[in-house]
């Protein structure tokens, strides 16, 4: 098969299983560049094992990830691991700081990691700081950090690099409802002003309602909602 | 029922003509909805008859919105109340969904079709909420802060029916 030019990202039947346990049964998922896609569903249902095949961070057993007019479920886990530093950025849940570095170090760590200097890396994470609301927070550890402030570094040190796709993996799911709000405000501002595409997983429809769109995954497959299939 | 209520409110702050009163009620409640004026009048009527209000002062020339409305202590007790009573549930738009997925398990119809439709039209108008919520006011954000909820309350029934189907459609086909 060939690249679909039409989509930036793509899984085509998708099979994985973790043992005996089947993960995703033929999971079909395709997103636009700069779409602001939500993947909902209930818990077991394969969400996040879908993400982390369209991340390249796993690789299914059958089925094909594409990624800009590339095959990357056939890419070794070295070229994988460029892409996913080069051309992703990732929230998770709880915003996993390295807790040794200063928020402002966890937000350069991307940049680092790419090579670029030191004090370059620091002044360009430190940009991040006033857009997202985090000034004056630069110098503390993710110990002194509020579960809001820390999803916000979390989510600076997604951007910093100027990711083609962010993936967020239940970004609220440890953050009160303002504030999980305020995070979501944040990402899709953020998203909107750098026309990143955004791979969103949340089992929250609150959350869901801030993307473009919404697909949702049952039985690790992506449910075609009867809507679509009625008026196609 | 809000409206009578809305308007006292509006009275209690300080005494009004029909018009001022139309005015500030479309600028604070009306939301897109302007109150039409002939309901301001009625209800001030109504409101005056039951002695929640009473007509001030008059001023010149003729016509129903030259007299000024004025709260009476009745009405100012009715506003109190009201305040600290809670709402009810609203019930109307469970009963629908409720009835349309039984209905559909009882005619040996896939209640999920029902139900994703029901599903994208919420997220759709969730979606126009949540935009709001990001670019309103204060005020746009709270109301829509509460039809979010209440949306997202119907989309966990949704949710959860479509996780008790089978349940459902043994017990009602049985």
């Amino acid at each position: 098969m060939t690249s679909d030019e039409a989509f930036l990202l793509q899984a085509r039947d998708a099979v994985l299983s973790f043992g005996q346990t089947p993960a995703l049964q033929g999971a079909n998922l395709s997103a636009r560049a700069g779409e602001i896609l939500a993947v909902t569903g209930p818990s077991g249902s394969g969400k996040s094992t879908l993400l982390h095949c369209l991340a390249g961070i796993l690789v299914p057993d059958s089925g094909e990830i594409w990624f800009d007019g590339r095959r990357i479920d056939t890419q070794g886990e070295p070229e994988r691991s460029t892409l996913r530093r080069d051309r992703f950025g990732f929230v998770f849940q709880f915003g996993q700081l390295v807790p040794e570095l200063t928020a402002e170090e966890n937000v350069a760590l991307p940049l680092l990691l790419a090579k670029s200097r030191r004090a370059s890396a620091l002044a360009e994470a430190r940009s991040w700081f006033g857009r997202l609301g985090l000034d004056g927070l630069e110098g503390r550890r993710s110990g002194e950090l509020s579960g809001g402030q820390a999803q916000r570094v979390a989510l600076a040190r997604a951007l910093v690099s100027r990711p083609t796709v962010l993936f967020a993996d239940e970004p609220t799911g440890s953050l009160d409802s303002l504030t999980g709000e305020h995070v979501m405000d944040l990402l899709v501002a953020s998203a909107r002003e750098e026309g990143t595409t955004v791979v969103l997983v949340t089992h929250e429809p609150r959350v869901a309602a801030f993307a473009n769109r919404e697909v949702i995954v049952r039985d690790g497959k992506v449910t075609p909602l009867f809507v679509e299939r009625l008026t196609s | 029922m809000t409206v009578p209520l809305a308007l006292l409110g509006l009275l209690e702050r300080e005494s009004s003509h029909g018009y001022d009163l139309k005015r500030d009620y479309d600028t604070y409640f009306g939301r897109g909805k302007p109150l039409p004026a002939g309901q301001v009048y009625s209800t001030l009527g109504r409101l005056a008859r039951d002695g929640k209000v009473e007509v001030g002062e008059t001023g010149p020339g003729s016509g129903p919105d030259r007299k000024r409305y004025v709260i009476t202590e009745l009405g100012v007790t009715q506003v109190e109340t009201w305040l600290t009573e809670p709402v009810a549930g609203e019930p109307h738009l469970q009963t629908v969904l409720f009835t349309k997925v039984v209905l559909a398990v009882l005619l040996e119809r896939d209640p999920r079709v029902y139900l994703d439709i029901q599903r994208a039209a919420h997220m759709e108008r969730m979606r126009e909420l949540t935009e709001l919520r990001r670019t309103g006011s204060t005020i746009d954000t709270l109301l829509a802060d509460h039809g979010v909820f209440h949306l997202e309350a119907d989309l966990r029934w949704m949710d959860q029916t479509v996780a008790r189907l089978a349940a459902l459609t043994a017990e009602v086909r049985s």
